[in-house]
């Protein structure tokens, strides 16, 4: 039996009819065609599905369509447009920029988790040290990269972020 | 890896919960944070008839000073206990405790009620709950009644809560003057769930000796346990390095330690006293004042 959600995605408000097993991710990539959202793993772990709910990052893949009705969330797409001064003129959010600027990806499967996560580390510790930054990312694996360019890139971020502010 | 279909019901009050939860009885599930009942649901490991959100029910997820105790409502997130400034200050040993679980997306996630519900043999606050003497209230269409910690967990993945009944709640006494506790843990590096976790708390009598001892472990059997005999060992006692870690030496006594591909059964007995030596060490340091 089909259940109707609303649900704020990116800024835009989405009336659907959804099953009520329908997972959060499958609702993103497959019901609103925003592919911007891996899956990686499917068992919880690996983090590559995570999107901002209500401003926390959460692994989509473990939240259920339903269970995010009235909520609104936040997917790589629609994250530029959020960030500081940017508006609906493009740009990369400073944690994007971070990311290319630091060479924080090379494959990118995990790069749209990775950048949500830490957006919410930057929100929550503007100023983060590395260990802070690695225990704030570790549900979220990356096979290329090793890691450190993304601490990098998100000292970058942190860094752009804390001028904005000044 | 999408789970069998089910009816989804989203309960405005707890009074309808608890009607629903009488109504279907074995059939349904009540969905909290999700993390423990989706990964198996999608495995189909589980595959209830009914799923009944609880998740956005309100007033249910708080952290306040009650009576002299810490209530704690179930729907509190790992995330919400792991940053309590009121927990942080009284009772320190739950924010040490949430923030071993996971990762931050499983923390701001995953609550409170339902990780003991779930009662996973490998979870965190089982160790904690049980260190600390905590009450939980359950609720049913008949009433609430309290169970003490003690008595909370029945076996793996079983406790105390009957069909139709829901935790509400969790109570917990602020920590007494001249008492340390603390939580260590040795992860499963993959999953991140406890192999071995330990909670300790200490009390010191006016002349140093150890007045009461409560520890309380996880990982290492089918349920955690108060490890009565390291208790024992400390109570009366004159805290010294050889004290704590010949008391720690009875932290697997009398349980069959699980054994699976991540810890063998004598793996787990060694690492239970490993474990029990550094979380004695270091609530007996915070119990003398000092930082650790
Ligand atoms: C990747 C990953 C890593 C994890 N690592 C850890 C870890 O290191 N340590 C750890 O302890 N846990 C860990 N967990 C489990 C996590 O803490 C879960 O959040 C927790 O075990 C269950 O809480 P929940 O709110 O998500 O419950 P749910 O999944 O919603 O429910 C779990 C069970 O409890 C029942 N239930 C829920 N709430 C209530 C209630 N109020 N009253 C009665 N029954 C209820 C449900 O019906 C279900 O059977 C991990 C989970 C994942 C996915
Ligand atoms: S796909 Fe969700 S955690 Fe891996
Ligand atoms: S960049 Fe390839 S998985 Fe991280």
């Amino acid at each position: 039996m089909a259940v109707e959600i609303q649900v704020r995605v990116n800024g835009k408000t989405h009336d659907s009819r959804v099953e009520p097993r329908l997972l959060l991710v499958h609702y993103l990539r497959d019901v609103l065609g925003l592919t911007g959202t891996h899956i990686g793993c499917e068992t919880s772990l690996c983090g590559a599905c995570t999107v901002l709910l209500d401003g926390k990052a959460v692994k989509s893949c473990t939240v259920l369509a339903v269970q995010a009705d009235g909520s609104e969330v936040t997917t790589i797409e629609g994250l530029a447009a959020q960030a500081p001064g940017n508006g609906a003129k493009g740009g990369l959010h400073p944690v994007q920029e971070g990311f290319w600027e630091k060479h924080g990806l090379q494959c990118g499967y995990c790069t749209p988790g990775m950048i949500l996560t830490s957006v919410q580390l930057l929100e929550d510790n503007p100023d983060p040290s590395e260990a802070e930054i690695r225990r704030a990312l570790a549900g979220n694996l990356c096979r290329c990269t090793g890691y450190q360019h993304i601490i990098e890139a998100v000292r970058y971020a942190a860094k752009k972020m804390s001028k904005g502010k000044r | 890896m999408i789970p069998a279909a089910f009816e989804y019901h989203v309960p405005k009050t707890l009074e309808e919960t608890l009607r629903l939860l009488e109504r279907h009885g074995d059939e349904a599930k009540v969905l909290a944070g999700g993390h423990s009942l989706l990964p198996l649901m999608k495995l189909r490991l589980a595959a209830p008839r009914y799923v009944i959100d609880i998740g956005r029910l309100r007033g249910m997820s708080y952290i306040r000073e009650e009576n002299g105790q810490i209530a704690i409502g179930a729907l509190t997130t790992h995330a919400d206990l792991e940053s309590s400034a009121l927990l942080l200050m009284r009772c320190p040993l739950l924010p040490e405790t949430a923030a071993e679980i996971g990762d931050v997306q499983v923390r701001n996630r995953g609550t409170l009620g339902g990780s003991l519900a779930h009662a996973d043999p490998a979870g965190d606050y089982p160790a904690s709950i049980l260190a600390l003497d905590a009450e939980i209230i359950a609720a049913s269409t008949a009433g609430t009644r309290t169970i003490c910690a003690r008595d909370f967990f029945v076996d793996m993945l079983t406790t105390q809560l009957r069909p139709g009944e829901i935790l509400s709640q969790v109570r917990v006494p602020p920590l007494a003057p001249r008492t340390g506790a603390a939580y260590c843990k040795l992860h499963q590096p993959a999953s991140g769930f406890a192999i071995v976790g330990v909670a300790a708390r200490l009390t010191l009598g006016k002349g140093g000796k150890i007045d009461s001892a409560a520890v309380g472990i996880t990982g290492v059997g089918p349920k955690a346990y108060r490890a009565a005999a390291v208790e024992k060992a400390l109570r009366g006692k004159k805290p010294s390095p050889k004290l704590l870690a010949d008391a720690a030496r009875h932290a697997a006594q009398g349980v069959e330690p699980l054994s699976d591909l991540h810890a063998s059964a004598e793996y787990r007995r060694e690492m239970a006293a490993v474990f029990t030596r550094r979380a004695l060490e270091r609530a007996i340091a915070r119990a003398q004042g000092k930082k650790a």
